[in-house]
Order: C-alpha cells, then sequence, then structure tokens
C-alpha cells in the first residue's frame, strides 16, 4: 500500500492574500512557530508517505526555506524524499497554471515516474491530523476509483461566507457535487481537499486532459464522473480548521487556545516543523500571561492575554496585548495595546501607540511596518 | 591536494561529575540539562563553531549513550561536514591492548591518529563542564603571535577563591613559570580554566613521552604541562575576561542557571553575534492558562503552566497544574508537577512526577540547601523532600 504525496502549496493562495501576497499559502506562519504545509506534510510522513512532491507557482522562497532539504521531516533521502515542483513552462506554452488539473499538467514526469500504487493528494489549507493509510484502506475497501475526504460541519461551524463544497452522499458513495455560496441550515458534507487515488488512475486523468484540454479536476471530471466511476467520501472525524480566509486563520490560530484542540494537534508532538534555534523565552518581574501561547526566544515583560506569540518577539514594559497574533521578530514598545491584531514578521508598534480590531475583523500589518 | 585543518578541537567529556549525585546517574556531565534548552557541552561545541573550528573529537567515557545520541551527526552545530566535523571518540580495542582513558592526557594520546589525519598545525584541548563564551581563535592568534608552544587560558578569581584552582604564576610579559595545583597560599590570582592550545608537534611528542613513563598519572595538570615547563618549552596564560562558570557542583550548577535570570542577566545567552546552539525539542509553543502566572522565568517549549512560576528555569514540556506553586528553582524537561505542589529551591530530572500537594525543598534561608530528585521518578501525592536532600528513588513518605 505504498504512496506518495503531492502536496499543492499555492493553490488558495487568493484565501488568504494579506498573508500569501509575499509568500505561498504553505508557508503561512501558524500557531507559533509553524507553517500551514506542516500538518499535511506531517500527516504524510506519519502515515509513512516517503516521497513527497511540493508542487509550487510562485513566491515560492519563503517555502523552500522552510522546507529545505526535507530532512525536519525525514525526507532528505537518497531514494525518494521531498521533491520541489516549481512551474514548467515551455516554448508552447509559458503561462503560469491556474487550476489543479493545470498544476498537475506539469508535473507529469513526476507523476510517471512515481512507482507507489497510490497517491494523496491535498492543499495547504486544511490544520487537521490525519491518516492517510486509513483513508486508504477505505478507498481499497470501498473498491473506488476516487475518495475524497470531507468533514460534516453545521452553518454555526463556518468562519466566513467563502464557498463550500457540499457532497450528497448514498452511504459512501458521493452522488452529488455541490457548491454553496452561503452555508446551508443543515449538516454539509464539506471537502477539505485530500484526495485518494490509484496512482495510475491519475496518470490517465492528466494524460487524457492534456489531449482533450481539460482545465478543471472538481468540475470537468470528478463532477462529470460521479456515475461512471465510484467517487467515494471518507469522513475525518477530528480537529479540522480551513484557512478559507484572514477571519478563519484567525479564529483558527485561537482555537488552538482551547487545551482539547491543542492537544490533539500536538500532544504526541507529531507535528514536524523546521527547526530553528532561539534561546528560551525570558519572563520579567512585571509579566502577566492569561490564555496564551508562546513560542521560544521572546522576552515578555508586558502583558499578554488570549493571544499567539511567535518567536523572538519582545514586548515591553507596560505593553498589552490581547486576542491577537504577533509573528516572528516583532516588537511591541512600552505601553503599547494592541487588540484583536494580526502583526505580520517584523512589525515594530513604538512605544504609547493604541491598535486595535475586532474579534470579527481582525486588522492586519503588513511584514516590517513600523507603527 | 593534502587536506588539512589548522586546529583541531579535543572535547573531554567522560568526566563521570560524580558531584552532581543524581544528575549524572546515568550520563555524563556534559549531557547534563542547563538553562532549559542547552546542555552543558553546547557551549564549548558552539564556542568552537563560532571561532571557526570545525574539527572536533569529543573523548567519552563514563555513560556515554545520552551523549552520543545527542550529538549524533553534529547537524545542530553545522559540524556534519564532509572533512572535519564532529567525532565521538570512545576507548576501543586495539591490536596490543585495550585501555580505559587513564587520564587526560592519555585519552588525547590514545587518538593520536584522529587528530594526525586532519595534520593540524594546532590543537585545542577544551573540557565539558563549563559554562562561557570564548572567542577561541583570539587566543590562538595570541599563541600564534607569540611563539608560544602551549597557551592556557586563565581567568582572574577572587583571591579568596585561588585556592580551589589550578594557579599560572606569570612574568609581565604574560609566560608562565610555575604552576601551583590548589595552593593554600596563592601567589597570584589567575586560575587555568582547563583550555590548552598547544602547537601540534610538541604535543605529540610529550604525549609520546608521557606514554612511555610508567610513574606518570597521564593527566595535562600534573604530568604534561609541568614537564613541558621544566623542559624550557614556551608556554603562556592568555587572559579571558567574562563570565566563565565552572558547573561541577550542585550549587554551581544552580547559580549558572539563575545567573540567566533578571532584567540584565550576568550572562546573556540570547546574544545573536554569538549563539548557543543545540538539539532542539520538537514541541509547540508553551502554554500559560488562566491560573498561570511566570514572573523573572526561563520557559520552553511544549510547557503547559497553569499554576504559578516564580525566578526558575523550565526545559522543554514541563507541567505545572493549577494551584502548583514552583520557585527559585530548576525543573528539566517533561516532568509534571500535580494539582498544589509546593517546589522551592528545587533541582528536578527530566520526566519525575510530583503528585498532588507534594511539598519538595525548602527555602534557600531554611540553609538546607537545594533539594535534588533524580529523573523518571516520582513523589507520592501529598510527600514531602527536605531541603538539601539528593533523591534518586521513588518518594513515598506523605507529611505529616
Amino acid at each position: 500500500m505504498k504512496a506518495v504525496g503531492i502536496i499543492f502549496s499555492n493553490i488558495h493562495d487568493n484565501n488568504v492574500p494579506e498573508l500569501a501576497r509575499i509568500r505561498t499559502l504553505g508557508s503561512i506562519p501558524f500557531a507559533g512557530r509553524y507553517r500551514l504545509i506542516d500538518f499535511p506534510l506531517s500527516n504524510m510522513v506519519n502515515s509513512g508517505i516517503d516521497t513527497v512532491g511540493i508542487i509550487t507557482k510562485n513566491n515560492y522562497q519563503s517555502l523552500m526555506d522552510h522546507v529545505g532539504s526535507g530532512k525536519d521531516w525525514d525526507l532528505a533521502r537518497k531514494d525518494g524524499g521531498l521533491i520541489f515542483l516549481p512551474p514548467f513552462s515551455d516554448l508552447e506554452n509559458d503561462s503560469l497554471y491556474t487550476t489543479r488539473l493545470e498544476a498537475l499538467k506539469g508535473i507529469t514526469s513526476f507523476i510517471f515516474r512515481a512507482d507507489e500504487e497510490y497517491v494523496v493528494m491535498t492543499d495547504c489549507d486544511t490544520v487537521c491530523r490525519i491518516n492517510y493509510n486509513d483513508v486508504i484502506e477505505s478507498h481499497i475497501k470501498n473498491h473506488a476509483d476516487i475518495t475524497l475526504v470531507y468533514k460534516k460541519l453545521n452553518s454555526k461551524d463556518i468562519i466566513d461566507d467563502s464557498a463550500i463544497t457540499d457532497f450528497t452522499l448514498d452511504g459512501d458513495r458521493i452522488t452529488n457535487i455541490s457548491y454553496l455560496s452561503e452555508p446551508k441550515n443543515t449538516e454539509m458534507n464539506v471537502f477539505i481537499n485530500v484526495f485518494v487515488m490509484k496512482k495510475s488512475l491519475l496518470q490517465n486523468i492528466v494524460m487524457d486532459s492534456i489531449s482533450h484540454n481539460k482545465h478543471h479536476f472538481m468540475t470537468e471530471i470528478v463532477a462529470k464522473s460521479l456515475k461512471s466511476m465510484k467517487i467515494m467520501g471518507y469522513e475525518h472525524k477530528g480537529y479540522y480548521m480551513g484557512i478559507t480566509s484572514l477571519l478563519a486563520y484567525y479564529k483558527s490560530n485561537m482555537s488552538i487556545l482551547e487545551g482539547k484542540n491543542r492537544h490533539e494537534l500536538f500532544g504526541d508532538r507529531s507535528v514536524l516543523t523546521k527547526i530553528r534555534d532561539s534561546a528560551p523565552t525570558t519572563y520579567g518581574n512585571s509579566a502577566i500571561v492569561k490564555n496564551s501561547m508562546i513560542a521560544d526566544g521572546c522576552s515578555i515583560e508586558g502583558e499578554v492575554e488570549n493571544s499567539i506569540i511567535f518567536r523572538n518577539v519582545k514586548i515591553a514594559r507596560g505593553a498589552v496585548i490581547k486576542n491577537s497574533i504577533v509573528m516572528q521578530d516583532s516588537v511591541i514598545g512600552e505601553k503599547s495595546s494592541v487588540n484583536c491584531m494580526i502583526l505580520d514578521k517584523n512589525v515594530v508598534i513604538r512605544d504609547k501607540r493604541v491598535l486595535s480590531g475586532s474579534e470579527n475583523h481582525p486588522f492586519y500589518i503588513g511584514k516590517g511596518i513600523m507603527v | 591536494m593534502i587536506r588539512k585543518k589548522k586546529c583541531v578541537a579535543m572535547l573531554l567529556a567522560g568526566g563521570q561529575g560524580s558531584r552532581l549525585y543524581a544528575l549524572t546517574n546515568h550520563m555524563a556531565k556534559p549531557a547534563v540539562s542547563f538553562g532549559g534548552k542547552y546542555r552543558i557541552i553546547d557551549f564549548p561545541l558552539s564556542n568552537c563553531v563560532n571561532s571557526g573550528i570545525d574539527t572536533v573529537g569529543v573523548l567519552t567515557q563514563y555513560q556515554p549513550l545520552e551523549l552520543n545520541d545527542y550529538i549524533g551527526n553534529g547537524q545542530p552545530w553545522d559540524l556534519d561536514r564532509a572533512f572535519g566535523g564532529v567525532h565521538i571518540l570512545s576507548p576501543y580495542q586495539a591490536k596490543t591492548s585495550s585501555d580505559w582513558y587513564k587520564g587526560t592526557a592519555n585519552a588525547i594520546y590514545q587518538n593520536m591518529h584522529f587528530m594526525k589525519q586532519f595534520d593540524p598545525d594546532y590543537v585545542l584541548i577544551l573540557s565539558g563542564d563549563h559554562i562561557y563564551k570564548m572567542n577561541y581563535s583570539k587566543m590562538l592568534n595570541y599563541h600564534i603571535l607569540n611563539g608560544s608552544d602551549c597557551t592556557i587560558a586563565a581567568i582572574d578569581v577572587p583571591k579568596e577563591e585561588a585556592s580551589r584552582f589550578g594557579i599560572l604564576n606569570t612574568n609581565p610579559d604574560g609566560t608562565i613559570y610555575e604552576f601551583e595545583e590548589k595552593p593554600k597560599h596563592p601567589k597570584s590570582t589567575l586560575a587555568s580554566m582547563g583550555i590548552y592550545i598547544f602547537t601540534a608537534q610538541k604535543l605529540f611528542k610529550y604525549l609520546e613521552q608521557d606514554s612511555k613513563n610508567p610513574a606518570s598519572s597521564n593527566d595535562f595538570g600534573k604530568d604534561i604541562l609541568p614537564t613541558m615547563l621544566s623542559c624550557g618549552e614556551k608556554m603562556m596564560a592568555f587572559q579571558f575576561e567574562g563570565y566563565w562558570k565552572d558547573v561541577g557542583t550542585i550549587d554551581s550548577l544552580y547559580e549558572a542557571n539563575m545567573d540567566l535570570l533578571g532584567d540584565v542577566p550576568k550572562f546573556d545567552v540570547t546574544d545573536s553575534s554569538w549563539k548557543i546552539q543545540s538539539r532542539s525539542p520538537l514541541a509547540p509553543p508553551h502554554y500559560i492558562g488562566n491560573s498561570g502566572k511566570a514572573s523573572n522565568s526561563i520557559i520552553m517549549s511544549g510547557c503547559e503552566i497553569y499554576g504559578n512560576v516564580e525566578n526558575s528555569v523550565l526545559a522543554s514540556s514541563v507541567i505545572v497544574k493549577k494551584g502548583a506553586t514552583v520557585k527559585n528553582s530548576i525543573i528539566m524537561s517533561d516532568v509534571v508537577i500535580e494539582e498544589n505542589c509546593q517546589i522551592e529551591y528545587s533541582i528536578i530530572d527530566e520526566n519525575t512526577v510530583i503528585c498532588a500537594n507534594a511539598k519538595v525543598g525548602e527555602p534557600k534561608e531554611s540553609g538546607k540547601g537545594i533539594a535534588v530528585l533524580g529523573r523518571n521518578i516520582t513523589v507520592v501525592s501529598g510527600g514531602v523532600v527536605e531541603g538539601g536532600s539528593m533523591v534518586d528513588k521513588d518518594v513515598v513518605k506523605e507529611g505529616k
């Protein structure tokens, strides 16, 4: 049951344009020390997948810097391991891909070369822990052609008004796929962008799309084959957060402050990430910290509540940080107040500044900006 | 092309560290945890890398497993090199003999072939039980400029402590004319830091000579250095200024940890121009709950704090539950401190569990000293560990 992994690092960049302007969706920082790609990548490694192709498109410097040779995921291998798949263009086709299927057309040689029987494809907008072996097992048991992973959600679980891919199921079989512009009142089976199929099938689909000039994997292939192929659903039952917008990104981070979620994601320490060296975090005599997650290398002298603080952040005496996400190397000056904010890397808030968003409209400050 | 290294470092890491008692039952002293994130050996190793020395032999002997595991291929220090890098050198069986390392000099002598394969001009000898940041390349330049055969790093110590150290008596130009090992009436306050640079050929010559002398105890301080001096070799003292601490005792290890705390810590590990590298644990950022409090403390990733932490150093993945207080203490990784425990003036080693309502240690003012708990033990609910006690098995005694 060997499988090869494919991770789409750029698809859904438009979900969070603020954060993805300077990086791929996959390299968006998350939960104090991680990047979004750590979740699918760790899921793959923990499911025994040791050949993983990462499809990139643009702004992938931060991603390459993060993933490197793959050694922190044990993917720096002589045979297989981590393979970067930057966009491929030739004389006939020099434009960048815009859809999943076009991206796959650009990596035909990678797909052909893989000698694993199955392929697991996933995006970086999904924060969850999932054992892909269980999905493959269900795929085999169901004699499925394609298995798509979904999560049962109610309208109250939907954070924003981005489009929802909803499955209608007959048993495990998907009989209809609808795209909702607003959540239904009943329970929905929301697609979480994880695909499992035989590698040979993916190969055929890609070759067929090249010759018939197809562009969309879900609408032109999956949705049209619901009758001719056995397309099955697999329910993911654990923690799941979809990074569908800046608000969803904010709420997903905040959800980690809940013990249950935190322990489910990180309890067994199996989410792998690039190891960077920082000194330990030091707390001054005046520090007050409540319900917050704080990474290494910080120096905390002010007050922090309901917040996620990334590495090497300095919070001066008298500063108050509430309900906020503060990324790496940012500095908060004395007596400043920051509430419901997302501060990107290297932001400097000078002394006595007052900044506030609201819980449903967190305010974002871009990388390197000084306020 | 003949490949060579200008300077090879040899790090003596075989010491048992018997004065650290319960902390070194299962591992060598250089592997002892320090400052929440580090091990003692991170300091000499990082100093080497930061000084441009990329070939380091680590000589192990006592309980080497943990240390070997920790050093691995040297990747955290950038010492996974194709030529050079870090090498673990343990005692081995040779065709005609097999010996444990008898003394510090003998340990280096037995690994002469290791040094020779890099054809070094100079050899730096280090020990794995000091906490300090030092640029060895400055010392090497001093050695070369003075045409010295052996240069010994030295630090000024207070007069009243001088009799605890090996004291170097020097001429005004820095040349050494006499060694005094722990003198009762020290003539100077310049103490040897146990860091030596030798011109390689001289070192090899004296090691060979020493190995043939059955009366020798094969020790650098007792044998090699005095012999070199009496043979008229040029020996210099290189004066070091800055933080340096021998962490060979429970009290000094405790003090060195506490020196990391405060508004202006005595010893700064956050200095980005002289980074101390270490093998980092894989854990999420630490979490402080609504009932948690941390002041004047160091807290590492993976910790979950629901109690009160004050003037303490917590290594990774320590759990402090609600109502518990941790004061003036050093807690190593994966320790669990349950509800309403009181920890005061203690050192608790890895994986130990303190069950609810237990009391460990007593305030410094009690004069009883630091309570030390070894690894993998359990203190029962309501258990009491008195100040100054040294515990390496489960505590079942309940308080009154």
